[in-house]
């Protein structure tokens, strides 16, 4: 029985890794939040050139409110595990979608690590669709750009609106339904949410 | 050669950036790309060595950890020793559209190019 660890390359072994173009220049980031079991990997998996990665950040927290733990030394330390896929978009541009867990208690540490983010997806389960309450506040507070996407498990019985009203969505927030097992779902899924970034573009030029 | 992945003691990762942090490299971003400048050296220590194997081709500073098993924060402070010898370069990604805070519009344009051909 295979591990979940133990079928990834050693990087002394020859790497299955394509190699980008020499000519690559910029990374862009996508963010795919979600709770638990929600699909975030499986989506990855479906659009990635290569099978997810998954690596961890150390962040020491200095100076920050860390709850009113008022006994606990100025520095702490937490390590947070996230898998990641990579799409080479063209001679220069290559995009890496992070797959991240909406937990309330990840949150101080994805905001950092995902600075500069192009934006974000919340999957939702629509069975489960509190699980997203926290991420959607969050990302709304930071002024993240995203869009929510509903992974369908099949026999829906809710309808958009329905499941608007249970997310509180901003009206101009797209929601869109999709596969995260399908390649072309999911792609239109990043599609949806690059063309809605675009938008935001348009509407702030309009405005100012 | 024992190789470096996450089960290795704090004492380990300790020995490998030398006690530093990482507090100097900050600008190198998850996906910032690095590019090795030189071929790896014998007595090179053997992680700066495997990095500059893997930059042959350009490589995402999160992909040098996942393959490395060794957390950014760690392969941030490798990656900064190569800069400073000059072994590696690093193209680092295009800031945001200072007015917006938004990705500029025609980098948006070739995202969607992209992956409209996938």
């Amino acid at each position: 029985m295979a591990s979940a660890t133990s079928d990834r390359p050693a990087f002394d072994q020859p790497s299955a890794r394509p190699a980008l173009h020499a000519t690559s220049d910029n990374g862009v980031k996508i963010v795919i939040v979600g709770g638990f079991g929600v699909g975030k990997t499986t989506m990855v998996r479906s659009v990635s050139e290569i099978r997810p990665l998954n690596t961890e950040e150390t962040m020491t927290l200095a100076g920050e409110s860390v709850d009113d733990t008022t006994e606990v030394s100025a520095k702490t330390s937490t390590t947070v595990a996230f898998d990641f896929g990579r799409i080479s978009l063209d001679q220069h541009n290559v995009l890496y979608l992070f797959g991240a867990p909406g937990q309330e208690r990840f949150w101080f540490l994805w905001d950092r690590l995902f600075s500069g983010t192009l934006g974000a997806v919340v999957l939702v389960d629509i069975r489960r669709i509190a699980d997203s309450w926290y991420a959607i506040d969050r990302l709304e507070a930071h002024g993240t750009p995203f869009i929510v996407a509903c992974n369908d498990f099949g026999g829906t019985a809710y309808s958009y609106e329905q499941v608007r009203e249970a997310l509180d969505l901003d009206p101009a927030v797209p929601l869109v339904s999709c596969d995260a097992r399908s390649r072309g779902s999911s792609k239109n899924v990043l599609i949806s949410l690059v063309q809605h970034v675009q938008s935001l573009y348009a509407t702030q030029e309009s405005a100012s | 050669m024992s190789r470096p992945g996450r089960d290795d003691s704090p004492e380990r990762l300790y020995t490998l950036t030398g006690g530093r942090s990482s507090a100097g490299s900050d600008a190198l971003d998850l996906v910032t790309l690095m590019v090795a400048d030189r071929a790896p050296a014998p007595g090179m220590q053997s992680e700066h060595a495997a990095i500059l194997r893997m930059c042959e081709r350009p490589t995402a500073v999160v992909e040098i950890a996942a393959e490395l098993r060794l957390p950014v924060s760690i392969v941030r402070v490798l990656l900064s020793d190569l800069l400073d010898a000059g072994h590696v370069s690093a193209r680092h990604p295009r800031p945001a559209d200072p007015t917006h805070r938004l990705p500029a519009p025609d980098l948006l344009e070739q995202v969607l190019v992209g992956l409209r051909n996938l």
